[in-house]
């Protein structure tokens, strides 16, 4: 056979070939549905809409429908746009991703390098706090916060990402610290290398990938969040996810279903982003959380 | 007292036993070789002189000062390790002088100890590279640069050549034995290499199962085995034994066989001193290298016994023709030199060194003899 | 003396930097995990309304919760909703990859468009399928005026059927990662055991019936749980598309137990029903992770 198909064992006839094919870009077109909703209808005026062109391309192009979702949409009582939850978010995203990565980083090297009794247990204990349904722990959080005095703030939120987040950074980076070399460790130790120089010089250089990976992940997450926006955010602190949902499910006058879709693209704008730069290393973030690392 | 010592030191996880009170006394400028099969207990021992693992009663003492319970990097050792744990993000040069720069030493001195070191192990030209771009040979040369830099009391080997080819293995091992006698450096060097182990050691420690075995120099070793497990694992191929019966026969004991065809030879001991095992089963040591054709026999030899039996098979392996024959029920081999003159299903007239000769206890599996 | 006491001292820290670098998260999650867990079971079996209360009540928030219709229909919903996104996202996966592992030529490209939308928050594809769906608008209104002046799809908007668009839409958020790991299952799949069956005379088809599709059990595995844990978890997209509508049609236990807590003042209740969604995921994920980390080992 030719050397196209010699390191694949499976053999398939023309017929079939075609038929893949054709399934395949009918699922492409099927995952592109939504983003094309979305995109063709933010840039047209909400009459086209309406009158039953929702998958057709514009006839009149408009950014109106961008400015207005950015900046003069009514969310809650006031005329403000998302852009102020936009900045909400970013504010509530940086500190949670950036404390979060550092501790999954110390953990996992802890859990890897350092073993003590037992630390099978607290990483399962910590795992398992990745996929408790958050309702159980709503209303305590509540209350925490207020007794705190985060009730209501963006710092608030994003001390419950932290909280929240750091199973999954853990999960990385243990996995990824795993199968560093532990020889590495005690040459650094006769070295001389203490706790926090042999990960500042010798583990953390090389962790450049799986730091990617919890970041994207991380910002991914909290950035998508709904639950913890909508129940701990205050009025001038909410994330985008929130805002969105506030404009789209608005009851009052016209529904003005171009600024909705383009409210959702400003929120999806920043993961999808994310996603197009960097989509290997969220998709190895989301694989490690499933299969073993 | 020596100047590295492993006094009654013992090994334990929770209640599983590793090593089993190890006494070992090592004088400067000594090689030690520690062999033994896999899990036989000889890297833990070294992580233990390193300080990497704890130690569970008794003391390990280098310059008579106690080490239990010393940071490793206070006890003035340095190890090359097994995958040469190199750091990947480092500088060869780097690799070679972190352990001076976490110990204080200001940078000139850094640069002056690392050209020499350089110097010495030929990588000069390597200094600036990073450890993915170098080949295993030069890996191992910065492992080992990166050790004697720190001018330490002991220098620990765990498997250094095991990753090697088998090539490069040879010249490396030459090259560390120059090394060490260039240096006169204290050595500890682990192995599952029995052949490392005899060229490279002044004394090596057999071990098995968390008990040395037998500690000796690799002669000692070689000759006198101190049992069954040192017998057939130190050399290549390995000790036949054989089950014998011994008989007196005037004052002399004989070594009684079984041949291929189950009729009786006996093959006279040098010693007398078997005695008391007139009509009792022993298991007779024989080296390949001492059972041979006629001319092969060695001349200096005052006791060599003709043994006529079978040949099974024969392997000529250029330098030497490995011929294999059945005795006492078991495979035995024989060495020859490459041009004797053997062929399958002959019956041939074999030539046995019986001084170099052993005995062994059936129960106990010690050495009886000599 | 005193350099081997300094030496013994720095030792000794060297021992105590790693539990103390680990102190911090096991103190969070001593707090807000599993401290907020038996809070919160502790406030299932009290009188709390509207703020936690301690009044002692026994079982009487899960008798009054087992015999509220609500409860009952969220649960009907859940067995719907998940039954069906389990399975249509492991068959729609599964097919997927195998398709994708024919040496596809665009591979490159279209795996990143099947993934695309796990990138995405639930409330962004939640207001795109909710008008794509919506009958006034979307599809319905697109057929039409395409010419079937007839079509009529207002799945969305029907009690019977609404809950089938929240199983659409969650579908087409998840099943490409389901590929994903069904894909890393047969790149993992060893080329010469194929070679081997291959020479046995197995068709295609029995390649993968006897020989692939076995092979991927561990995928299988790992999908069914990750997906029955979303699919316990699903709230945003409920909250998006038809927040929890018509009448109650699309409720599901996460929305139940937020309005009975925060919009119906019915803490005790709400505390109640978060216990039992917590123990039907630790009865699916403890084996799972113990079943993993113990393999580790």
């Amino acid at each position: 056979m030719s050397a196209a198909t010699q390191d694949t064992a499976i053999r398939t006839g023309r017929v079939t070939r075609t038929l893949i094919y054709l399934v395949l870009i009918l699922f492409a077109l099927f995952y592109m549905l939504p983003l094309y909703v979305m995109l063709v209808n933010s840039v047209k005026p909400l009459d086209e809409i309406t009158g039953g062109g929702m998958m057709n391309l514009p006839q009149e192009f408009t950014i109106e429908p961008w400015l207005k979702a950015w900046s003069t949409a009514q969310i809650g009582v006031d005329p403000t746009g998302l852009a102020p939850y936009f900045w909400n978010s970013i504010k509530m995203v940086v500190p949670a991703v950036i404390i979060s990565t550092v501790l999954g980083a110390l953990n996992g090297y802890v859990l890897t390098k350092w073993r003590f009794k037992y630390d099978t247990i607290i990483f399962g204990l910590m795992l398992f706090a990745c996929f408790i349904p958050f309702q159980i722990v709503l209303i305590p959080m509540a209350r925490m916060l207020g007794l705190m005095g985060l009730a209501g703030t963006t710092w608030g939120l994003a001390l419950v990402h932290i909280v929240y987040g750091i199973g999954f950074t853990t999960l990385y980076f243990r996995n990824y610290y795993a199968v560093f070399p532990t020889e590495l460790i005690r040459a650094a130790q006769i070295d001389g290398a203490g706790f926090f120089q042999i990960f500042w010089r010798i583990l953390l250089p090389s962790s450049g990938p799986i730091a990617v990976v919890s970041v994207i992940w991380q910002f991914t997450n909290i950035w998508n969040d709904f639950l913890f926006g909508a129940s701990f955010a205050g009025a001038d602190s909410q994330p985008m996810t929130v805002a969105l949902n506030n404009l789209v499910q608005s009851s009052t006058g016209v529904k003005e279903y171009n600024v909705h879709f383009a409210g959702a693209i400003l929120a999806a704008m920043p993961t999808l982003l994310v996603y197009i730069v960097a989509g290997r290393y969220f998709v190895r973030g989301l694989m490690a959380g499933s299969v073993k690392g | 007292m020596g100047f590295l010592d492993i006094d009654n030191t013992t090994k334990a996880y929770g209640s599983v036993q590793v090593l089993h009170n190890v006494d070992i006394s090592v004088e400067e400028g000594e090689f030690l070789v520690l062999v033994g099969p896999s899990g036989c207990g000889k890297s833990t021992l070294l992580n233990m002189i390193a300080g990497l693992e704890e130690i569970t009663s008794g003391e390990i003492r280098i310059k008579g000062d106690v080490m239990n319970g010393v940071h490793p990097s206070k006890r003035n050792i340095a190890m090359v390790f097994q995958s040469y744990a190199l750091y990947p993000n480092m500088t060869v040069g780097k690799n070679i002088t972190f352990g001076l720069e976490m110990h204080g030493v200001p940078k000139p001195e850094r640069d002056k100890a690392m050209q020499e070191v350089a110097t010495l192990l030929q990588i000069e030209q390597l200094l600036d590279r990073k450890p993915g771009q170098l080949s295993g040979g030069q890996r191992q040369r910065v492992a080992m640069g990166r050790a004697l830099v720190r001018n330490p009391d002991v220098f620990l080997f765990d498997e250094p050549l095991s990753n090697l080819d088998a090539k490069l293995r040879v010249d490396m091992r030459t090259e560390i034995k120059k090394l060490h006698q260039k240096l006169g450096t204290t050595i500890v060097y682990v192995t599952h290499d029995q052949i490392e182990a005899m060229t490279l050691s002044t004394r090596i420690a057999v071990m098995n199962g968390g008990y040395v075995q037998q500690l000796g120099t690799p002669q000692e070793i070689y000759d006198s085995p101190a049992n069954i497990f040192v017998a057939t694992f130190m050399g290549s191929p390995a000790m036949n034994v054989i089950p014998a019966i011994v008989r007196l026969q005037s004052g002399v004991p004989q070594a009684e066989i079984t041949r291929h065809d189950g009729s009786l030879a006996h093959l006279p001991f040098s010693q007398a001193n078997l005695a008391a095992w007139d009509g009792r089963e022993i298991l007779l040591g024989i080296r390949p290298e001492t059972i041979t054709d006629t001319d092969g026999a060695d001349r200096k030899s005052a006791n060599i016994a003709p043994l006529n039996n079978r040949i099974v098979v024969t392997e000529p392996a250029g330098s030497d023709t490995f011929v294999s024959m059945s005795l006492g029920g078991k495979d035995v081999i024989a060495r020859m030199r490459s041009d004797a003159e053997v062929r399958p299903g002959q019956d041939f007239d074999f030539m046995v060194n019986m001084e170099k000769a052993v005995a062994f206890d059936p129960e106990t599996e010690a050495r009886i003899l000599p | 003396m005193a350099r081997t006491a300094d030496a013994d001292f720095k030792t000794r820290l060297q021992n105590w930097i790693p539990k103390l670098v680990l102190s911090p998260t096991i103190a969070m999650m001593a707090v807000f995990v599993y401290g907020f867990i038996l809070f919160s079971v502790y406030l299932s079996f009290t009188d709390s309304r509207l703020l936690p209360s301690f009044g002692w009540v026994g079982f009487e928030n899960y008798s009054k919760l087992w015999r509220l219709s609500h409860w009952e229909v969220s649960l009907t919903n859940m067995g719907i909703f998940a039954a069906l996104y389990i399975l249509i996202c492991t068959a729609i996966g599964l097919t997927l990859a195998i398709f994708l592992d024919q040496k596809i030529r665009g591979e490159g490209f279209l795996r990143p468009i099947y993934l695309y939308p796990m990138a995405l928050s639930f409330i962004v594809t939640g207001t795109a399928w909710k008008w794509f769906l919506d009958p006034g608008i979307g599809l319905e209104n697109i057929m039409q005026s395409w010419g079937w002046v007839n079509f009529s799809f207002d799945w969305i908007k029907n009690r019977d059927y609404a809950i089938y668009t929240i199983v659409l839409a969650a579908v087409w958020q998840t099943s490409g990662f389901v590929m994903a790991m069904f894909l890393a299952g047969l790149r993992g799949i060893d080329n010469e055991i194929l070679k081997a069956a291959q020479m046995d005379g197995a068709s295609n088809w029995n390649l993968y019936r006897r020989i692939i599709i076995p092979q991927l059990r561990p995928a299988f595995l790992s999908a069914f749980v990750i997906l029955s844990h979303l699919a316990i978890k699903t709230f945003d997209l409920v909250i998006a598309m038809t927040g929890g509508g018509p009448g109650r049609a699309t409720e599901l236990p996460a929305t139940f137990m937020y309005s009975y807590t925060f919009t119906r003042n019915q803490m005790g209740i709400g505390a109640a029903s978060a216990t039992i969604m917590l123990m039907t995921i630790a009865a699916i994920m403890i084996p799972y992770l113990y079943s993993e980390l113990r393999e580790k080992k």
